[in-house]
């Protein structure tokens, strides 16, 4: 069973993401479920998606200790679902912070060297997506370039993660989506 | 084919596989999507109605006209829709006859935490409940056949974790039975002589549905090695036993929480030495077990209250945890908020601005309570501002001059009308503002009455909201634009300064709409910007303060031009529109 957590804020494309490994797991022969929260959630606030797969999946949900990755869309939730990350789990994050309404209007800091506090506590993989996606052609892309960098860390090969790409993403979007997925696997 | 589906949408493929032919819903988170996803089959007639009531109402005289039809909301539409829902019981239906109910433990997206199988017993209406997509499809089925056969209307009840995850599932072809005759039968006119002899029929028909449970493989009984527990669960708290415990202790996994059956609950609880009932909010199957004398564990494990998961029961069972980490930095939360350019969030200042006390209501609006706006006193349920606030000034005349109620436009629809119509016809001097933003916003843009749009996109007759508030009697009635500060700032204050009903229609698109056109971003002229904060007082996501300057994100600004009203400065100013 592997277990992986997609975070992010409300609106920066966490659902096309799970969308693209569903797909390209079940191709693969697993078993898999993906639970994603819709409504309230979605103005800007935090969401998060849980992706399991394996032989047989009962629990549609990750719980504390057990993600095997999380996915973060940005730094301070990827600090957030920490406590869900299992012992020798990997974080694989945006470096990009967005603040919250309470950084917003003085009530709550955003945590300060919040990349090297993280690092302390688990391996994490941080890469500046927003950079790499505006490179593919669209800051919209973040979810391909996470995903091409979340791929490094799976042995499937790269025509199935492409295979679901084109699947997953509107013919007008396909060769951005690939540009950008190749962008954050490649990336050192 | 085998594909990942999402638990709404399996409920969708349920009802064009079953060959329903009519579904007529409202918006409600968990269960949108449903109707959302059956609209995309063309051989279903779908639509979004006023509200529940009228959803339920529709969907029970397209089965009357002899065509299998469902109707969805989520738990607390079902209270709009309990009137038609008891009566339609007594009646019955020849022809198949679905409710979707979505409850939402955890509230998510909702104001209360009710758990909807009381409405199975209390209406004596069968209940399904799946535990992920591929039951989801294969129950939704199963209740139009259970409909025709035990002549009721059949609930489906889903929580959020079944309707927004996917698993597997498999699809089947659509057969559509032949259209049912329409015979005039009066056993169907409820005045007191036919109720009586319907109720005696809805008896008898719980007694053959229980004995139908008995049987049913709905309710399914899978053995386990060590017999020294078992488990009596449901909905997704199976899927949590199944994922702690495997095939190791026998569960009973119900899928019909109504009627129950009696003797496989007692042939289980003497299968195994201790019973254990897992279920998210109220103790029903629990309930039923004490009703039979059984001894059974459940609440005094487990909680009434939010939603449960694999570890949260294993912790209330004394297993060991999973261990975890964390930074020790506080983290701040990332509530929602009201996006960049939201047209509410000019009126909920102004509201702010005239320190109103504000009789809120249901929809993203809601989301004006949240600092710094904080604009909202109370909600209550779709409609209830404008009743509320009737009331209130009935008990507290000498608040009438800062009192407001606000409401959507889609809410207004609802169940705001006939508020209303309390306030003209009962004279009470109240300001009711109505926020027209041209959609159902909060569930994820629906079209609604007011809209001028079917649920497909097309052309539909438009509710002319000035005519009608007008034909109810409201003597002062008001259109202002939201983005406009000062001209919403006169039309509060003309409002309240009024001692007769008026109301204030606040009319601007949602942001979000495709439809609406964006002004080029606004953006800071450092040399002018004194770091006053004035522009941080409209809670505006696009904009924070950074060295002591503001800072717009211009990648979230609309150039809604509400900010650049709030600065003296004149320190904000519009770009120049680019061409990408």
């Amino acid at each position: 069973m592997v277990n992986i957590m997609i975070v992010g804020v409300g609106g920066q494309g966490s659902l096309l993401a799970s969308k693209l490994l569903g797909h390209l797991l079940l191709r693969r022969g697993y078993d898999v479920k993906v639970s994603e929260v819709h409504g309230m959630s979605q103005r800007g606030g935090s969401v998060v998606t849980y992706v399991r797969f394996g032989e047989k999946v009962y629990s549609p949900i990750i719980d504390a200790g057990e993600a095997d990755f999380i996915v973060s869309f940005e730094l301070l939730e990827a600090a957030r679902w920490l406590p869900y990350l299992r012992n020798g789990g990997r974080i694989v994050t945006n470096t990009q912070q967005i603040d919250p309404m309470p950084v917003i209007t003085g009530a709550a800091v955003y945590p300060e060297n919040l990349l090297e506090k993280l690092k302390a506590q688990s391996a994490v993989d941080a890469v500046d997506c927003l950079k790499l996606a505006e490179e593919a052609g669209s800051a919209r892309a973040v979810n391909l370039v996470l995903m091409g960098r979340l791929s490094r860390y799976f042995d499937f090969p790269e025509s199935d993660w492409l295979e679901s790409i084109d699947a997953c993403v509107p013919e007008k979007f396909r060769e951005l989506n690939r540009k950008a997925f190749a962008l954050g696997r490649g990336q050192d | 084919m085998k594909q990942l589906m999402l638990g709404n949408k399996a409920v969708a493929r349920g009802f064009y596989e079953a060959g329903c032919c009519v579904v007529s819903s409202y918006p409600g988170t968990p269960s949108t999507e449903v109707t959302e996803e059956a609209v995309k089959y063309d051989e279903i007639y779908c639509e979004w109605a006023p509200n529940e009531k009228v959803a339920l109402e529709a969907a029970h005289g397209a089965s009357l006209g002899g065509r299998r039809a469902a109707c969805c909301m989520k738990h607390v539409g079902l209270n709009v829709a309990a009137d038609p829902l008891f009566s339609i019981s007594y009646i019955g239906t020849d022809t198949g006859l679905v409710i979707l109910v979505a409850d939402d433990p955890g509230m998510h997206s909702s104001q209360n935490e009710q758990d909807s199988r009381h409405y199975a017993e209390a209406a004596k209406v069968p209940m399904l409940e799946p535990s992920d997509s591929g039951e989801t499809l294969a129950y939704t089925k199963k209740a139009f056949e259970l409909s025709e056969q035990f002549h009721t209307p059949v609930f489906v009840r889903m929580v959020m974790r079944i309707c927004h995850s996917q698993s597997v599932v498999e699809t089947a072809d659509r057969v559509v039975p032949p259209q049912g005759e329409y015979v005039k039968d009066q056993s169907r006119v409820m005045l007191p002589a036919q109720a009586r002899k319907a109720h005696i029929r809805v008896e008898q028909r719980t007694l053959d549905l229980k004995n139908f449970a008995e049987t049913s493989d709905l309710n399914r009984w899978e053995e386990g090695s060590d017999h020294t527990m078992g488990f009596i669960t449901s909905s997704t708290c199976y899927q949590y036993v199944k994922e702690l415990f495997g095939d190791t202790y026998p569960v009973l996994k119900i899928g019909m929480p109504y009627p129950l059956p009696d003797q496989k609950f007692r042939d289980f609880a003497a299968s195994v030495e201790r019973v254990i009932v897992v279920e998210e909010l109220d103790p029903i199957l629990e309930n039923h077990c004490r009703g039979l004398g059984l001894k059974v564990e459940g609440k005094s494990l487990f909680p009434m209250v939010g939603e449960f998961s694999q570890s949260l029961i294993a912790r209330c069972l004394g297993l060991p945890e999973k261990e975890s980490r964390g930074i020790t930095d506080p983290i701040p939360p990332r509530p929602p908020v009201m996006c960049a350019g939201c047209p509410h969030r000019g009126l909920f200042y102004t509201l702010k601005k005239n320190r109103c006390m504000v009789y809120g209501d249901i929809g993203c609006y809601t989301l004006g309570s949240f600092a710094p706006l904080n604009a909202m006193d109370l909600n209550v349920c779709m409609g209830a501002s404008l009743s509320g606030m009737h009331g209130f000034l009935k008990a507290r005349p000498d608040y009438a001059h800062k009192t407001v109620g606000v409401i959507g436009d889609s809410t207004f629809v609802h169940s705001g009308m006939t508020g209303l119509a309390d306030i003209v016809y009962n004279n009470s001097p109240a300001t009711v503002i109505i926020l027209d933003n041209s959609i159902t916003g909060m569930t994820g843009h629906q079209q609604n009455p007011t809209t001028g749009y079917s649920i497909k996109g097309d052309p539909a007759a438009k509710i002319d909201l000035e005519a009608l508030c007008r034909s109810i009697g409201v003597k002062h009635i008001t259109v202002v634009d939201p983005y406009d500060l000062h001209a919403t700032d006169q039309a509060v204050k003309e409002g309240l300064a009024l001692d007769e009903p008026c109301v204030i229609i606040s009319r601007k698109p949602c942001a979000l709409l495709k439809s609406v056109k964006h002004q080029s971003p606004i953006c800071v002229d450092a040399a002018k910007c004194t770091g006053c904060k004035s522009c941080m007082q409209i809670g505006c996501p696009a904009i924070s303060v950074r060295d002591g300057r503001a800072r717009i994100d211009t990648t979230l600004c609309v150039g809604c031009d509400v900010c650049t009203q709030m600065c003296r400065f004149h320190a904000l100013v519009r770009t120049e529109r680019r061409d990408t």
